[in-house]
């Protein structure tokens, strides 16, 4: 039973703060295909650094008008088609000038002060453009047409590569990978440069073919180039494709982290802050705030090192389960602590029921009479008995000189285990404590010990 | 005896500066760390009696450090001290070289003796650690393990047995000697020896048994 079952739920008093509402927070935004805002929020145009594949662009605006990320992306996939890959750089341009949500200043204002960065863009933009000429010259056929607004695409990744913050960066990175690894960015290993190899003698292959197909004009053989050049892509991005599903996988798991994180943070204040809110509370009584540190060190042992729930049935099957039982019994009953220490364990039959019955009697007269601040609980399967020790170190009794009630008592403890075979030996002297000795046979000499 | 000179190491402050108002007049508090490597470091340079140890720190598990402490200056007596009941940790602790075990809720008065009693060379267990060995070394050596050098390791004594069951039952070692017949410093060298079993047994069913406690 958790202390806030035994004394009532406390109301929200400034002092325990409710993980809801960080939970919330920490969950505003939602997955890609999850539900949103028809209005969009109505502020500025930003980038939207949580939901990203590339800059933020499309969630940004996505969120600034209300639409589905995934909407926005296939009118920029089509747009791109239809404009002949003008899409990409309108896309760059989009990254470097809209400011991510949350920051001041775009890229832009930054990368204009970056001589460095302006250079690097240019001399890119301007190899490309010569390599494209050459291609021309060559007789490149339809892509060339696809390939010359990616000027301004290099020209710009290179300048938010520069200047972009380290998500911008790792997110370029992320994309660019394949091409690191076909200059030696990335640690190559000898089956990736074969498969490197061979993609580049298909898309080389595949290239010449097309690039023939005007003069041959034969109607099979640009099938056969675009069959080629497709094959070469896949054979160079296939392992990253993989790489991302893998990247999605972990996302997921993320996710289950950060959940059993907020069902930590429940537990936690459920039970841990309502009871320290408890104890400062009831601070002018020492019993009962040592009374609920203990029910609450023991419900949070068992939850972390045991496994088991508090709410769980507390249902005894085992030896150890009843010793448990009996000491959680005593300690929020008595305000007594019980230290019980249990060496191995066995399914309970009626005879161990009754020893723990006897032992349960034994544990409350100690807890009662013996004004002993702490009492010691032992239980021990062996092969062929089970022995329970009751040990206090309270005031004792001169067992020939027996008060009625307590005589009553070691009759009754002493009658549970005869009955059914097992034993009872009770030592005590006035001053010295007293130390009830329960053992019973066991009738299946097999169990988990 | 002089009073032990002893370095805490535990990563909550909180924690430390307690301990250290408690045991300030029995035991002399020579320094504080909060994780393993400045632990190492401290107790390498002031080379104190007994390093009060919590069993979990952020950089590692204490037994990191008794690791590192022991291989340099084996002089050093560990004692440790832990708010976990985790049966792994607290063997894993005391195989990598700790002397005994308590739990965080000892008494000042018991912690202060346990001190002492390390760093006078004698073992410290606590109830529920006697329990742990107790239940570890339950049942006959078993044909799937590979026996130690020394069959001795592997089991322990009826007489061994008999201590443990009374300290899991709290009582003293003043009590036990008592209730045995026997001198407090035979209890003594009986905890010692089943400390130096519970080292260097390589007994796997210890191992096995920690984790299977844990899935239990």
């Amino acid at each position: 039973m958790s202390p806030i079952a035994v004394f009532g739920r406390l109301g929200h008093d400034g002092t325990v703060e409710h993980p809801e509402r960080w939970h919330r927070d920490q969950f505003r935004h939602r997955g890609p295909f999850g539900l949103r805002d028809r209005r969009g929020h109505g502020g500025p145009l930003r980038r939207e650094p949580t939901d990203r594949l590339g800059g933020g662009v499309a969630s940004g605006i996505a969120a600034w008008r209300g639409f589905s990320p995934t909407t926005v992306r296939i009118v920029f996939v089509l747009a791109t088609l239809i404009s002949a890959g003008w899409g990409l750089p309108l896309y760059v341009l989009a990254w470097l000038f809209i400011p991510m949500a949350g920051a001041e200043h775009n890229i832009f204002s930054k990368a204009r002060n970056d001589t460095g960065g302006i250079r690097l863009a240019v001399g890119l933009a301007s190899l490309l453009i010569f390599l494209l000429l050459v291609a021309g010259a060559l007789n490149g056929g339809w892509f060339i047409s696809w390939a010359w607004p990616q000027v301004f695409s290099v020209a710009g990744l290179a300048l938010i590569w520069r200047n972009g913050t380290p998500e911008d960066q790792a997110t370029l990175r992320h994309l660019l990978e394949p091409l690191g690894a076909a200059t030696g960015d990335v640690k190559p290993n000898r089956r990736s440069a074969w498969r490197l190899v061979i993609a580049a003698v298909l898309m080389a292959a595949g290239l010449g073919w097309l690039f023939s197909a005007h003069a041959s004009l034969a109607l099979l053989r640009p099938l056969g180039g675009v069959l080629l050049v497709i094959a070469s892509i896949v054979l160079a991005m296939g392992p990253w494709w993989l790489r991302i599903a893998r990247d999605l996988a972990l996302e997921r798991q993320a996710k289950a982290r950060a959940e059993e994180r907020v069902d930590i943070a429940a537990r936690v204040h459920d039970s841990v802050l309502q009871t320290l809110a408890l104890i400062q509370r009831r601070a002018d009584d020492p019993q009962k705030v040592i009374q609920l540190a203990r029910l609450q060190e023991r419900e949070l042992r068992s939850w972390l090192f045991e496994g088991r729930s508090p709410d769980d049935a507390d249902e005894e099957l085992t030896i150890a389960d009843g010793v448990r039982q009996i000491q959680q019994d005593i300690e929020s009953r008595y305000g007594v602590p019980v230290e019980a220490v249990t060496v191995g364990d066995c399914d309970l039959d009626e005879n161990l029921s009754a020893l723990l019955a006897a032992a349960r009697e034994a544990t409350v007269n100690a807890a009662k009479w013996s004004g002993a601040s702490v009492i010691s609980l032992f239980a021990e399967v062996e092969p062929g008995e089970v022995a329970i020790v009751v040990r206090d170190r309270g005031k004792g009794f001169d067992p020939e000189s027996v008060p009625e009630d307590r005589k009553g008592l070691a009759e009754s403890v002493h009658g549970r285990m005869t009955r059914r075979g097992g034993t009872a030996t009770v030592t005590s002297a006035p001053g010295e404590g007293t130390k009830v000795t329960l053992k019973m046979p066991r009738s299946v000499a097999v169990g988990r010990t | 005896m002089s009073t032990p000179r002893v370095v805490l190491v535990d990563d909550h402050g909180l924690f430390r500066s307690g301990v250290r108002a408690e045991l300030g007049r029995q035991v002399e508090v020579v320094g504080e760390a909060d994780d393993v490597q400045p632990a190492i470091d401290l107790i390498g340079e002031l080379l104190p009696d007994v390093v009060l140890l919590d069993v979990h720190l952020p950089g590692g598990g204490g037994q990191a450090v008794v690791q590192a402490v022991k291989a340099s200056h084996p002089e050093v007596r560990f004692l440790a001290l832990s708010a976990s009941d985790a049966p792994e940790d607290v063997i894993a602790v005391i195989r990598a070289g700790a002397r005994g075990y308590v739990t965080k809720t000892i008494s000042t008065a018991e912690l202060a003796d346990a001190v002492r009693r390390v760093a006078a060379g004698d073992a410290v267990f606590s109830h529920r650690l006697a329990g742990f060995v107790l239940d570890a070394f339950a049942g006959g050596p078993t044909a799937d393990v590979k026996p130690s050098f020394d069959p001795e390791l592997d089991q322990l004594t009826s007489r061994e047995r008999e201590v443990l069951r009374l300290i899991a039952q709290g009582y003293t070692y003043k009590e036990i000697a008592r209730e045995l017949f026997i001198s407090t410093k035979t209890v003594e060298s009986h905890v010692s020896s089943v400390l130096r079993k519970l080292q260097l047994s390589t007994r796997h069913q210890l191992t096995r048994w920690a984790a299977e406690r844990r899935l239990a």
